[in-house]
């Protein structure tokens, strides 16, 4: 297992000149050795590209990546001893369950006994002892993609094992199953494990540090109370949580620090207040919709939309209310004119 | 207007694809046909356009017989899936088509109505593009745009969001919601999301296995679903169901058959306890966390639950925790799966 030291830019034009021409901009990160990350953002963000340079199908247009302090730039993916599971299943249909976990250590010449043991312990983690001697063509695809996870996992020298949206193909109903073994798997054999994933549940799920990724730029790495209560910038307020984060301009509250320009609440944290109340902003109610699970509320104040999140067995107001709004509290955040965080309300 | 199918049935060689059913749509709102794939949701979407003529039953228009009136005649708008434009008109071209096969607007007017559509949508700096050359969700905006264009009394989406990233998907969920609301369409949406159709508000149709299960406002079928398969089909995460519950979870339930099933929704059940509370001791299997919410998955002795608790929160594997339960909200299913109590509404 490897500690992964990058510092590198990438851009797939020749000679890069603005911030739009790079897939990745100039960064400076470190995967620590056994760690569980996630590489979140929407498509076009630069995760693959990151991915790809980590494994060694894309080498960097700029500067370098070190495992465990060794300079692998140049090197093939061969030689910097990666595993990697895909979207789909990469396996051998006419072999067994048994044979396909066995491939990459039989490719590599360790002893049987070992491997026998090896695959044993893999099957075992993924509940699939039972069908060791079963082909892999006869089973559905759940069960095929838990054999590229096992081949992915099966040998103990990899530097780290790469994963790309692994459950895509995977039912709704059997995701979380998998989720849970993943994160089984990561405490029992230490792993460096890097997962790339437009998914927020599966990234927050599966990973201690997520970064957040937008535009090329990895603009957070956290954990996932840290990107929901202290988004380090606007974009992670925005894409965590569903609906994300509310902005406003920070010049309508009393008190903003300074050098804010806009605040941002979750809808989790906006409160219904009184008229008197400190910081409550007069708002006018546009919808209240019945989510099951609790009320989504849409009011304007002013010309901005805010949105906040009720208990269900609140009593929500209704369309057309006059309210007042509670947007400043200790989970409320400001950000700077470039959008990162300058201050939050939660004590020091 | 008013479309009504009236025990239509739908067979292809020995299969049943849509078992005899009634359905009178809620004019001139939004309908959403919510179940899970292969339940029948484009199956009856297509009968609805007139792309298929069902194998018995009628569907009718505003009274009037168009069970056999092939879609050309009628004037129904459809979005899918794919995101389906005509690839070598340009964004401006692909919303008029609509508006220039019907010829009734001179070209000024088509050029205002196609400049409307695209400001609502935020496509308007788009219009000389081709569709290759957008990102899938400005392609699939093309394909509402276009189908909005059309202004027919009926519009019907299968799935139209399915294909984009979930941020993407959030924004024009909105948009459209808002569109649907500022129109007078009677407008069916497919999906097999519950929040989509709570989101969506309206009316829903539950459909499982061809069957249409229950068709009401949709609120009052999320609260009150008529059946353990209504249940389990509107609820995300699913519906937590104990069967002969009332023994295992040492509930007293004068009015229920010992047989009767619970379900406990996963938002009902906490990790803070109420004053009058059932207790479900357990131990942690996972903690999914989506941002807003955390879905804790939980081996009790009564059975396997899943809590959904709002905002971030870890626990580890295999931690002690402790459900707590507010006896008034669990739901009781009799023996043949029919609903037979559900916990009081504020607003009932």
């Amino acid at each position: 297992m490897a500690r992964i030291d990058l510092d590198l830019a990438h851009s797939y034009k020749p000679d890069p000149q603005q911030d739009a021409d790079y897939a990745l901009l100039p960064l400076k990160m470190t995967f620590d050795d056994g760690g569980a990350y996630a590489l979140l953002g929407p498509s076009g963000c630069g995760k693959t590209t990151m991915l790809n340079i980590i494994s060694g199908l894309v080498q960097p247009s700029h500067g370098s990546l070190r495992f465990d302090g060794d300079d692998v730039t140049r090197k093939t993916p061969q030689a910097r001893n990666i595993a990697q599971v895909f979207q789909f299943p990469v396996i051998y249909d006419t072999m067994t369950v048994a044979e396909n976990l066995a491939f990459p250590l039989k490719n590599r010449g360790v002893a049987p006994d070992r491997i026998k043991a090896r695959v044993g312990k893999i099957a075992e983690m993924l509940e699939m002892s039972g069908q060791l001697n079963t082909r892999a063509a006869g089973l559905a695809a759940d069960a095929k993609q838990k054999i590229s996870l096992g081949r992915g996992l099966v040998r103990e020298d990899v530097s780290a094992v790469l994963f790309d949206e692994p459950l895509t193909v995977i039912d709704p109903h059997l995701k979380w199953q998998l989720r849970r073994k993943l994160k089984q798997i990561h405490h029992e054999l230490k792993l460096t494990l890097i997962y790339v994933t437009h998914d927020q549940v599966e990234a927050l799920t599966f990973a201690d540090q997520v970064v957040v990724m937008t535009r090329g730029k990895a603009v957070q790495v956290g954990s996932a109370d840290a990107l929901f209560d202290r988004p380090a910038h606007r974009f992670v307020g925005h894409f965590i949580g569903s609906p994300g984060m509310n902005f406003l301009p920070a010049s309508l509250v009393p008190g903003a620090p300074a050098g804010s320009q806009s605040l941002g609440v979750r809808p989790e944290y906006v409160t219904l207040a009184q008229a008197g109340d400190a910081g409550a902003l007069p708002a006018t109610v546009v919808q209240a919709q019945d989510i099951g699970t609790y009320w989504l509320v849409t009011a304007q104040v002013g010309e901005h939309t805010v949105r906040l999140r009720l208990a269900p067995e609140a009593r929500a107001p209704q369309a057309g209310a006059a309210v007042h709004l509670g947007l400043v509290g200790p989970r409320t955040c400001f950000y700077a004119a470039d959008e990162t965080l300058i201050a939050d309300g939660s004590p020091a | 207007m008013q479309l009504t199918l009236a025990d239509i049935e739908h067979r292809v060689g020995p299969a049943t694809h849509l078992y005899p059913m009634d359905l009178a749509l809620q004019p001139n709102t939004v309908s959403v046909l919510l179940g899970a794939t292969q339940a029948g949701k484009t199956t009856l979407m297509r009968l609805m356009a007139g792309l298929d003529v069902p194998t018995a039953g009628r569907v009718s228009v505003d009274g009037h017989d168009v069970t056999r009136m092939p879609v050309r005649q009628r004037n129904v708008a459809m979005v899918y899936q794919q995101f389906i434009n005509y690839p070598s008109m340009t964004v401006f071209d692909n919303i008029a088509s609509p508006l220039k096969l019907r010829g009734a607007l001179d070209k000024a007017a088509i050029a205002q109505r196609v400049q409307a559509l695209a400001d609502k949508l935020h496509i308007d700096p788009f219009l000389k593009r081709l569709p290759a050359e957008l990102s899938g969700g400005q392609q699939q905006r093309v394909a509402l745009a276009r189908a909005l264009a059309k202004d027919a009394p009926l519009m019907l989406l299968d799935e139209p969001l399915v294909n984009l990233d979930y941020k993407l998907r959030e924004e024009l969920r909105d948009e459209l919601s808002a569109l649907f609301a500022a129109g007078s369409s009677t407008v069916v949406y497919a999906t097999t999301e519950p929040t989509e159709a709570l989101l969506l508000g309206g009316w829903t149709a539950v459909m499982d296995g061809g069957e249409l299960l229950q068709y009401g406002p949709t609120a009052e079928v999320f609260h009150r679903p008529a059946s353990i398969r209504v249940a389990r089909a509107f609820s995300d995460p699913p519906m937590n169901l104990l069967e002969r519950g009332a023994l295992r979870l040492g509930l007293l339930l004068p009015n229920a058959p010992p047989e009767a099933t619970i379900g406990l929704r996963a938002s009902a059940l906490r990790v803070q306890q109420r004053p009058g509370d059932l207790s479900l001791p357990g131990t942690v299997e996972l903690a999914e966390i989506s941002g807003s919410d955390t879905f804790v998955h939980v081996a009790t002795s009564a059975g396997e639950l899943v809590a959904q608790l709002s905002g971030v929160h870890f626990f580890d594997l295999g931690a002690r925790v402790t459900l707590y339960l507010d006896p008034a909200q669990v739901y009781v299913f009799g023996a043949d799966g029919g609903l037979l109590q559900a916990p009081a509404r504020k607003s009932d």
